[in-house]
Formats: C-alpha cells, structure tokens, sequence
C-alpha cells in the first residue's frame, strides 16, 4: 500500500537534494563582493520607506472579529442544506431558532454601531 | 430518499435553563434598544427577574427526572438543586454590581446579560451527561467570564486579566478537546453512559486502554485549570484581582461549582474508572488544600487572599467528591451551597470598601473597621468564620459533612490534611477579624453601602447564620436531591 | 487506505506544536494561532475515529469545537483591541501590570 507511495518520495528526495546541492555549489563556488546597494531589499526600483511590518489600523482586527464569528454559522447551515429535504418541517425550526440566534447577535451588533467603518 | 428522524425532544426538562438563556439574548436586545444610557440599572432588575422567573419554573420539575436530546442531557433532582444555587449566585452577583458598576465609570447594560449566560452554562454543565455538552457549558461560561473579566475597560489590569484568563482557558480546552477526542478514540462513546458501557466490557484492548489513559487524564488536566486546582491554579490570583470585584465574586463560586459538579457526575458515571481517577484525584486534592491555603497565607491583598483561599476549598470540595458514592455528593452539595454564600457575602464587603479609583483591598484598611461600621464589621467577620469553618456558621457544618464523609469513605490521611490546612487557614481568616475588632484606623476609607449591595450582604450573612444553626431542612432537601442520583 | 494510526501520530505531533506554541512564543496572535492549532489536533483525532468506527458522534463534536474555536478567537481579538488602545502593544510579556 505504502509502495504506490514511493514514485512521490524519489521525487520529493530528488527535489531536496537538487536546491541543496544548488545553494551549497552556489555558495563555494560564486564571487562576493557586497556593496551597499546591493545589500539593499531591492536592488532596482523603488527606494525602500519605512520599516517592513507597518502598523495596520486597529479597526481591521475589529471586522475580523465580526467576521469569525458569522463565517462560522455556514459550518452549520451546508450539513442543513443537504438533508433539509428528509428533516422537513422539525429541522426547519431548529434551524430557525439558530438563525434566530445569529439575528440576535447581528442586530446588536448593527445597533451598537459596530458596523459602521469611521 | 429516506426521511430523517429527530429524535424527540423534551424542552420540559430544560424550562430553566431555557428561560435564563432566551431571557439573556432578549435583555441584549432590549438594553441596546429600549434602556437609555445612565439608567442601565433597569437591565439589571430585568434580569435579576429572569433568574428568579427560571427559579420558579424549576419548582414543578422537582419530582420529574429523565433525559433528552438523546441523553445528552438529563434532568434530576442533583441536577436541579444545583440549578438553584448558580442562579442565587447570578442574582447575588447581579445585585453587587448594580452599584458598583457605575462607581467606577463602567457602565454598560452587557453585564446583565453576559452573567445570564453564564448561569445558562453552568446550569448546562450541571444537566449534560455526555462529554459534547459538558465541552459546550464549559465554554459558554469561560467565554462569557473572558469578557466578563475584561470588563473594567479602559482599566489596563482589567484587560491583562481578561487576556491572561483567555489564553490559559484555552489552553485547558484545547487539553479537554484533544483529550475527549481520544476517549471517543478508545471507546466509541462521548456520552457518559457510553462510557460506562464500555468500561464494564472488560479487559479492552491494550491500545484502547493506553488511549483512554491519555484522554482521562487529558480531560482531568481541563478540569484542573477550570476549577484551579494545583498545580494548575497560577492564574487565580492575578485573574481574581485584575477582574471588577463582582465578576471575581461570581467566578469564584461560580467556575469551581459547576466545573466541581461536572467532575462528580462524571466521577459517579465512570465507576470503573475509579482505581485509576481517585488516586490522581487524591494527590491533587492534598496539593491544593495545602498550596492554596500556604498562599493565602503570606497575602497582604485581601482580594488575593480570597483567590488563593478559594482555591482551598476547591480542595475540600474534592474530598466531598472522591467519596460521592458514599455520601460525599450531599456533602459537596451542602458544602457548594454554603461557600458559594459565604464567598459572595465577603466579597460583598470588599465591595463596600472599594472606592474609586483606587482599590481598598489592603488588609490594614479593615483596621478598625468596627468603630466606623459595626454591622459591616460583624457580617465580615462572620463570612470570615464562615469560612475558617468556626461554628456555628455554614462552612463549619460544610467542613463538618465533608470531613465525615470522607472520613467514612476511608480517605483518613486526606482528612488529616483537610483538618491541619484548616487550622492555618482559621490564622489568615481571624487575622482578618483581629484587625476589624482591635486596631485603630490605619487610613481614611469611607465604606459606601447600597441597597443592592446591602440586601447581597443580608441575605448571604443571613443564610450563612442559618445553615450553620440550622442546618436540618437544608440536609434533608440536599439528601433528598439526591435519590435520582443513587448517592 | 491510510491507517487511523498515522492520523493519530499526526494530530499528536499538531497537539504538541500548539502547546509548545502557547508556551513558548510572545505574540498574542501567535498564541491564538497555537491554541486553534490544539483544537484542530483534536478534530483530527475525532474525524479519524469516527470515521473508523463508522460512528457520527465525533463528527458532531468537530462542528461545536470549531464554534466555540471562533467564539474564542473572537473574544480573545476583542481583548486585543481594547489592550492595543490603551497600551499600544500585542506583545504577551509586556502585559505584566500583575505579578505572577
């Protein structure tokens, strides 16, 4: 069983072993010589401004959080969706009373303001 | 195609439970809507009414018990009983904070609610019987004391609190997951009765066993964080003190009751496991009666204090549970319900003392404290009692029930240690009563004493007298809850 | 098909990054990342049982633990903002008002 596997780890050992042998040859046999442009992140185009990791503004950790909480409620509703037709009428309401739920949460949510951006 | 069948469902046996969560999403609604800033007061009596409605409702189910949602949850008189005592502890809660909240500029009408929901967990973690629910109470009340914790908002000890408390409580339930998966792994079963059955089909397979090991012993590590036992109680102390007092009020009875209640249900259910869970159970028991009260010891932070005390008598309460079968379960429910008073009418008195912006919680601003408020004083010193387990109050008949049950349960040496942590404790708690009755005033605090606050520390010391002097009907109640039970 | 066993070794080697994780780094987000790494080692475990023991008990579990994962993530996010305004940090050890 495992053998039908063994085709992907010759490969997968091939491919190691080629970039390691690339980066080790590479690095023996090539010339350095470091000039502080060349030490630059990018050594054409822009000049670089301001550090890397930049600050995000605080409020898109905000929507993120709105959006865990109501990108989860679809972990739900696709079971629902394929055998909504044998539970008929009791699933419908039990689904009901959990979109009831996720109402209560969006409408506070709408109401507290928390939907608007500035 | 087939049709599906839900399996029937009896929402009879969940009308509490039922009522405080509905009740709680609804109180969002209308605080948001309805209540206007500055008068959130009224979300507050709304909900105490809520709790109190779903107490009511629980009255008729007194002599009905079974099961629903195919076991997951049951309903009987253990179950019931507990329901009552976590919503006294909600309301109690409820009524401290009714006052404190807009002292200290945070106000808002979410309170209200997020304590209902907590209650809903607790009461959810006291009916399940299968792992999946307990996993779900278990989070519904963590969550809701996360924010809860975090609630003093803009205060920076608040939030670290909240953040420290969410990280190490998602850990235990990344612990608990993993930990039920494996039992699941081992025997097919997340519901307790599943369990059992599997383990009285012995001998299993030596790889289920050594699974079933790993995830007992996983689960036993979640509940250890929740309820803080040694060596998993580190964040106690800093949750306790960063958190507004109410919310510490509320978490310290209320996360050990129903994570100790889940334990001993689960403890009853799986009397198989037992020769593998009581001897961790008993370590555990005997590290925490004595770490938490050698703690609690050297606090000059009467809010501190209280954290690490609190985490002594969770081990008592172990003892109660170790021996559930043999009359421990009426002395853990005794012993719940007396703390939980106690526990909440001192911290009632903290609150009393608490000013604004700064935190009266030193032990030398109790110095004196009787010739400024004599009755505050007696009532603090009677929780204080309570809580040494001094008679004639609640936590001596509490301790007293305990002790003999284990006792009797031949857990001797447990009770030995039980006896002596009591003894250091009865310094640290009277230490608090020398310094009301005997010293001069150290420095100005000027007690503050509502009307919520002033019924809270009424009723508490009350009950607290009233346990302690009478305790038969509240014994006889307790045992007959426990007839479904088999205890 | 793959034995459960190697799912098994799998999700324990998943489990043991995510503690190591919450132990070890600094970062809050990264924190969070390594506790839904836990809770994701545990899905595993259940959906690799269930399947193999035919049985939708496990399955049922996976969707309430991942509910309760967001749930958690979300509040913990919440707490992050409220610290960030007024501290100006994510960083776990310099939120150290507390002792201990």
């Amino acid at each position: 069983m495992l053998g039908s596997f063994a085709p992907i780890l010759i490969l997968f050992l091939i491919a190691v072993f080629i970039a390691v042998f690339v980066i080790t040859v590479s690095s023996l046999l090539g010339p350095r010589r470091s000039s502080p442009r060349k030490l630059a992140p990018y050594e054409s185009g822009m000049e670089p401004i301001g550090p890397a990791i930049r600050r995000i503004p605080v409020k898109f950790y905000v929507v993120a959080m709105l959006f865990i909480v109501f990108d989860i409620e679809v972990v739900f509703f696709y079971p629902y969706a394929l055998v909504f037709r044998q539970l008929a009428v009791p699933g419908l309401i039990a689904i009901g009373v959990f979109f009831l739920v996720l109402v209560v949460g969006f409408v506070y949510e709408w109401r507290k303001g928390a939907l608007t951006w500035e | 195609m087939e049709s599906l069948q839900i399996p029937p469902v009896d929402l009879r046996l969940l009308t509490p439970l039922l009522i405080v969560v509905g009740w709680a999403g609804a109180l969002l609604l209308i605080d948001v809507f309805f209540v206007p800033d500055g008068r959130k007061k009224i979300t507050g009596y709304l909900a105490i009414a809520g709790l109190a409605v779903a107490g009511l409702a629980g009255i008729p189910l007194w002599n009905l018990s079974g099961s629903t949602f195919s076991g997951m949850l049951v309903l009987d008189r253990y179950s019931l009983a507990l329901t009552w005592i976590f919503l006294i502890a909600g309301a109690l809660s409820i009524a401290v904070a009714l006052d404190y909240l807009p002292r200290h500029a945070i106000e808002q009408g979410e309170y209200y609610p997020l304590i209902m929901f907590a209650v809903g967990g607790m009461i959810l973690m006291a009916q399940s019987a299968d792992l999946i629910t307990l996993f779900l109470g278990i989070e519904l009340l963590s969550i809701t004391l996360y924010i809860l914790t975090g609630f003093a908002y803009p205060r920076v000890a608040s939030e670290e609190a909240g953040m420290k408390y969410l990280v190490l409580g998602a850990f235990a339930a990344g612990f608990f997951v993993y930990g039920i998966a494996l039992i699941f792994g081992a025997t097919g079963a997340t519901s307790l009765a599943g369990i059992a059955a599997y383990l009285g089909r012995q001998p299993f397979a030596p790889q289920e066993e050594t699974l079933f090991l790993a995830g007992a012993s996983l689960v036993l590590i979640g509940f250890s964080f929740k309820i803080a036992l040694v060596p998993f109680h580190m964040w106690t102390p800093d949750v306790y003190e960063g958190s507004p007092t109410p919310v510490a009020a509320f978490m310290s009875v209320g996360t050990k009751g129903a994570a100790l209640a889940a334990l001993l249900r689960v403890t009853l259910a799986l009397e198989e496991a037992q020769t593998f869970w009581l001897p961790i159970l008993a370590v555990l028991a005997a590290a925490t009666m004595i770490l938490g009260n050698l703690g609690a010891l050297g606090q000059s932070n009467l809010k501190r204090m209280l954290a690490y005390s609190s985490i002594g008598h969770a081990g008592y309460i172990l003892l109660g549970i170790m021996v559930a079968a043999e009359r421990g379960a009426e002395a853990f429910l005794f012993y719940i319900l007396a703390y939980t008073l106690t526990n909440l009418g001192a911290f009632g008195v903290l609150i009393a003392l608490e000013q604004r912006g700064e935190a009266a919680w030193s032990i030398d601003d109790f110095a004196g404290l009787y010739q400024r408020r004599p009755l505050l004083a007696v009532a603090m010193a009677l929780f204080m009692f309570s809580l040494a387990g001094v008679p004639p109050t609640a936590g001596f008949m509490g301790k007293f029930f305990i002790f003999t049950a284990a006792y009797a349960g031949g857990l001797g040496w447990l009770v030995l240690i039980g006896v002596l942590t009591s003894a250091i404790a009865a310094y640290y708690y009277l230490r608090v009563v020398v310094k009301m009755f005997m010293q001069e005033p150290v420095r100005e605090v000027r007690p503050e004493l509502t009307r919520g606050l002033n019924t809270e520390i009424l009723i508490a010391g009350v009950a607290t007298l009233i346990l302690g002097l009478l305790p038969t009907p509240i014994v006889l109640l307790v045992e007959r809850s426990l007839v479904a039970l088999g205890g | 098909m793959v034995p459960t066993s190697y799912y098994i070794m799998l999700s324990a080697a998943l489990f043991a990054i995510g503690v190591l994780g919450v132990l070890i780094r600094r970062n809050a987000l990264v924190v969070f990342m390594s506790v839904e790494l836990m809770l994701n080692a545990a899905n595993l475990v259940l959906v690799a049982f269930a399947r193999e023991r035919l049985s939708i008990d496990g399955q049922v579990l996976v969707f309430f633990v991942i509910t309760v994962a967001a749930a958690e993530v979300a509040v913990g996010l919440a707490l992050l903002v409220a610290i960030f305004r007024t501290k100006h940090t994510a960083d776990v050890d310099e939120v150290s008002t507390l002792r201990g």
